[in-house]
């Protein structure tokens, strides 16, 4: 039943990871460099500022900045999409809505229960509360800066002039983003989408490479979608403990019955009050890190599925373009129209093929790439945890010491001696 | 274990005499005769080297131990374990100490030292900055000044111990019962020999209460509770015992009902009673019945009635002495503030239930997650994540079931002490009012007694001199009562304060002690998770060899 010397292996993990090999950031092409450094956040809507410096010689200044609001990063995506060009490439996902409506709920019931809560109980579970909201706020702005960054190290995607219009025009979008809208109507487009699905996903395919990659995908995103969400509910969990914690914290400090047990009162508080904080970190750490990678690439996942299924598309319109060719030479009618119809659709094909090809094999690469970045954060982190979770050990026995329970403290001494 | 008497503590840097060995501390003798001040000096060193945090940016300085390396230093990332400067370095806090006015003067000091050093390590904590040295090196100090602390206060022996285990299931169907084995061993002469044991069942104790109760309450006693009823946790256990929730309800029980006894082993007056004696000697006890209004509800509906009847008291108390009245009130505000806490810490162990569950359900989806990536170094990495969360899961149930047993147990049980000792300031008021209805009916004799006087009727007048005589006496014998009880009740209060506060400090350190135990568990995990997370990154010049050298994993 050994225990950890903590304080050593964490020393030697943190020499160790200095010595990093990798270095996965989007945003180091010196000739295109875009982030958000600031956001605004006005009751519903976020107001993102995005930054661009830039060598190119197609913007007009080396260094601006634009307001943008989340509906903008949408229309840039859609039309991405709906270009044609860009049929045989992965359109890196859009970012989700921000979504403050957990923060908000929770402190409009934390506003109703003001009356029958400690003033103690009350701020510090509002600070909770600020800190959660921050924390949606960072991940949000976060996810809305990757987008642009996917797409600033992009070779074909960062020459689109969407791209550019988004990143420039320093008037408001929202004209440009009405026109679109209206000449896609990409709502329907969506339905048609799932149906057709389920037509396509029926088509042979004749390349091994795609149809591994098909399988391989499908079964993937499946599971990857499944953990997200058992990673979201046990970060839920966490932070529901921290809750209790810091519930349990006030009622301690208003105890009447712990004024005579002193020790033991600042014992039971403070270490309820530190291992709340561990706690609500750790959640807070956990769901930036691990749900937030599991997340992306889901959906990052889904946008590769998208590549796969209008290469698809585009192999079952080359099939029934032979079908027509052969119907045409059957009834001797408009056989040129459905000679070059039939070319057309296998150019189509064979691009997207291609484009295909290369996008999936470096998308690969791209995932492993960014996993094991998170993983080395992800390590960082649990070694800071697992700091602060020692000297909370250390405190407890400090505080055993105090209350002359030597016999506790002398077994527990004996027990950490052990790994001296 | 015998490995560590052997080891020399490293020499504390404020000492001149480095220690030889470790003094063995059963034996208790302090042959340096150093005395109270010098001791707690030392312990407030102890102490605030322990808790300071150290800032990131002092230059870590060689400490006797001898181990830093300087050319060393430039490589290692800054906020590392450092070794630190003793106490040099220790910001003085006895100026910005505070002091709380309640206990004698020496407590004051160190505990307002201890307050301030909390906030500094807080603060600390909460900014990221804290480095402690190294543990190796505080578990030396440690070792120090446990040889210089005072000695442990002697403990209470008790003159009898009893305990329940072996929880059996005797007979079949809705007939079926738990028969539990009370053992007690004792040093004292009234019992027939030094260890026995009984086979009892849960309505066995429910009847020694019933008994107690009716005896000893009318003295002001306060008699300690039995755990609750419950026909929803007994049938299932009459179905099967064989079902996890079952036997959580069925330990639950058995604790409960062994604290019960030691409680009303350890009262004095309660050991002294024929009742209890045969509760735990006699070998066929019979059946208890009435047994059915103790389940909880019953029982609070049971004092709740008598506080009632006493509210609705037509003439009201005057109270002498305030004590009483103050410490009702505190009694009944302890209790409100008990039965918040309970219901939070409830809500924690349910939580702690969910987040083992989630744990679980977490493991399995990212194992078949990295059976599923076809990166190798990857998959692997994903399913020793899973592995390790998986272990977790047992971590976060074992806490759990901490929470539960000892902490919610040790407030259930206080909440049903606490309305106890509301039963028993209700009876003194009943006396009271016993008193005071004498009183009332003396005079009302007397007033009779002179109507007759004025109507001279001789033989009705003697009548009533003696029922005057008889309703004096009694009158004295109330008031003599009152006064009786009035002095059992403060007894058995400040009593019942001093148990509950031991109670306290004895079951929030032995839950303190788990809490540590598993954070120690919790970290060998976090540290295993760092281990896939580095490994797989394929951090160069990381391999599990080196890796095995600087650290071991336990298996399990």
């Amino acid at each position: 039943n050994l225990l950890c010397p903590g304080a050593r292996c964490g020393a030697n993990l943190c020499r160790l990871m200095s010595i990093r090999s990798v270095s996965v950031d989007l945003n180091n092409d010196a000739s295109l460099l875009i982030d958000i450094p600031d956001a605004l956040c006005e009751r519903d809507k976020v107001k993102f500022t995005v930054h661009t410096k830039t060598t190119l010689s197609s913007f007009q200044k080396p260094e601006f900045s634009v307001p943008r609001q989340h509906e903008d990063f949408i229309w840039l995506h859609d039309t991405l999409v709906e270009t044609e060009d860009y049929a045989g490439l992965i359109i890196p996902p859009a970012p989700p809505k921000p979504d403050f409506e957990g923060p908000r709920e929770k402190m409009h019931k934390l506003g109703e229960g003001e009356a029958t809560m400690t003033k103690e109980e009350y701020t510090k579970m509002k600070q909770e509360l600020e800190a959660e909201y921050l924390a949606v706020f960072k991940k949000t702005v976060q996810v809305h800066e990757i987008f642009l960054q996917r797409l600033s190290s992009h070779p074909i995607l960062n020459k689109d002039r969407n791209f550019q219009i988004f990143l420039e025009y320093d008037q408001d979008l929202s004209v440009r983003r009405k026109n679109a809208k209206e000449m896609f109507g990409g709502f329907f487009k969506n339905m048609v989408k799932s149906a057709d699905e389920v037509l396509i996903s029926g088509v042979k395919e004749v390349d091994d490479f795609f149809e591994q990659e098909k399988t391989f995908l499908l079964d993937y995103y499946s599971k990857i979608k499944d953990s997200t969400a058992k990673a979201e509910k046990m970060t839920r969990s966490h932070k529901n403990i921290a809750d209790d914690y810091i519930r349990i914290s006030s009622l301690m400090y208003q105890q009447k019955i712990t004024r005579i047990l002193i020790y033991t009162h600042i014992v039971v508080t403070m270490s309820f009050v530190s291992l709340q904080k561990v706690e609500g970190r750790v959640a807070s750490d956990q769901e930036l890190k691990l749900t937030e990678l599991l997340r992306y690439y889901m959906r990052d996942i889904q946008a590769a599925k998208d590549l796969l299924y209008r290469r698809a598309r585009a192999l079952a319109d080359y099939e029934n373009s032979n079908k027509a060719l052969d119907k045409a030479r059957l009834k001797s009618k408009d056989i040129p129209q459905a000679e070059e119809h039939q070319q057309q659709c296998l150019q189509k094909f064979d691009k997207l093929s291609e484009s295909g090809k290369k996008e999936l094999t470096s998308f690969k690469g791209r995932r492993v790439v960014a996993f094991r970045k998170n993983l080395i954060e992800m390590a960082e982190l649990e070694i800071k945890h697992a700091k602060v979770r020692s000297s909370i050990q250390l405190y407890y026995i400090c505080f055993i010491m105090c209350t002359n329970e030597l016999q506790y403290a002398w077994g527990i001494c004996k027990i950490l001696c052990e790994q001296i | 274990m015998a490995a560590s008497s052997d080891r020399n503590p490293p020499p504390f840097p404020a000492s001149e005499e480095p220690e030889t060995g470790l003094c063995d501390m059963a034996d208790g003798d302090s042959d340096e005769g150093e005395d109270i001040f010098v001791n707690n000096v030392r312990l407030r060193a102890f102490l605030l080297l322990l808790l300071c945090p150290s800032f990131v940016q002092s230059t870590p300085v060689a400490v006797s131990r001898g181990v830093s390396q300087p050319d060393q230093v430039s490589e290692e990332p800054p906020d590392l374990f450092s070794e630190e400067e003793a106490i040099s370095t220790a910001p003085t806090l006895s100026t910005t100490a505070k002091s709380n006015g309640v206990h004698s003067d020496d407590e004051n000091d160190l505990f307002a030292e201890l307050l301030a050093a909390v906030d500094c390590f807080h603060s600390g904590i909460s900014k990221g900055y804290f480095v402690l040295p190294p543990l190796e090196l505080k578990c030396g100090l440690l070792y120090y000044c446990f040889q210089q602390l005072e000695e442990e206060e002697a403990k209470d022996s008790f003159d009898v111990d009893v305990s329940v285990t072996s929880p059996e299931k005797i007979g079949d169907g809705m007939n079926a019962y738990v028969a539990y084995k009370v053992s007690t061993r004792t040093s004292l002469n009234m019992f027939r020999s030094k260890t026995f044991f009984v086979r009892r069942r849960f309505s066995d104790f429910l009847g020694l209460y019933e008994k107690l109760s009716v005896k000893q309450s009318l003295h002001g006693c306060i008699v300690p509770p039995p755990p609750e009823k419950s026909v929803v946790g007994m049938t299932k256990v009459k179905v099967g015992m064989d079902d996890p929730s079952s036997v959580e309800f069925v330990e639950r029980r058995r604790a409960a009902l062994e604290r019960y006894l030691q409680r009303v082993v350890s009262h004095p007056s309660l050991l002294q009673d024929p009742d209890v004696r045969e509760f735990l000697e006699r070998e066929d006890l019979p059946r208890a019945v009435n047994t059915q209004a103790l389940s909880g509800a019953g029982f609070l509906k049971m004092i709740n009635k008598a506080s009632d009847a006493v509210n609705k008291m037509t003439i009201k108390m005057n109270e002498s002495d305030t004590w009483f009245e103050d410490k009702f009130q505190e009694v009944e505000n302890e209790e409100q503030q008990l039965r918040k806490l309970h219901a939070v810490v409830d809500s924690l162990v349910n939580h702690r239930k969910e987040l083992c569950m989630n744990t679980a359900v977490f493991a399995k989806s990212m194992a078949m997650l990295g059976n599923s990536e076809d990166n190798t170094a990857l998959s692997r990495a994903l399913s020793q994540l899973a592995e390790v969360e998986d272990k977790m899961e047992q971590l976060h149930q074992e806490q759990a079931a901490s929470d539960f047993f000892i902490f919610a147990e040790l407030l259930a049980d206080y909440i049903r002490m606490l309305g106890a000792v509301r039963g028993c300031f209700d009876q003194r008021m009943r006396a009271w009012q016993r008193w005071q209805e004498a009183q009332s009916t003396l005079q009302k004799k007397r007033e009779a007694e002179a109507k007759l006087l004025w109507a001279n009727k001789p033989d009705k007048l003697q009548q009533a001199k003696e029922e005057i005589t008889e309703w004096e006496a009694r009158v004295t014998q109330y008031e003599r009562d009152f006064d009786r009880i009035g002095m059992t009740v403060r007894k058995e209060v400040l009593r019942f304060e001093k148990e509950k506060a031991k109670d306290f400090k004895s079951q929030i350190i032995k839950y303190l002690e788990s809490m540590l135990q598993s954070e120690q568990r919790v970290m060998i995990h976090s540290h295993s998770k760092a281990y896939v997370y580095v490994f797989y990154s394929g951090v160069e010049g990381f391999s599990p060899e080196s890796w095995q050298r600087v650290y071991y994993i336990p298996d399990g």
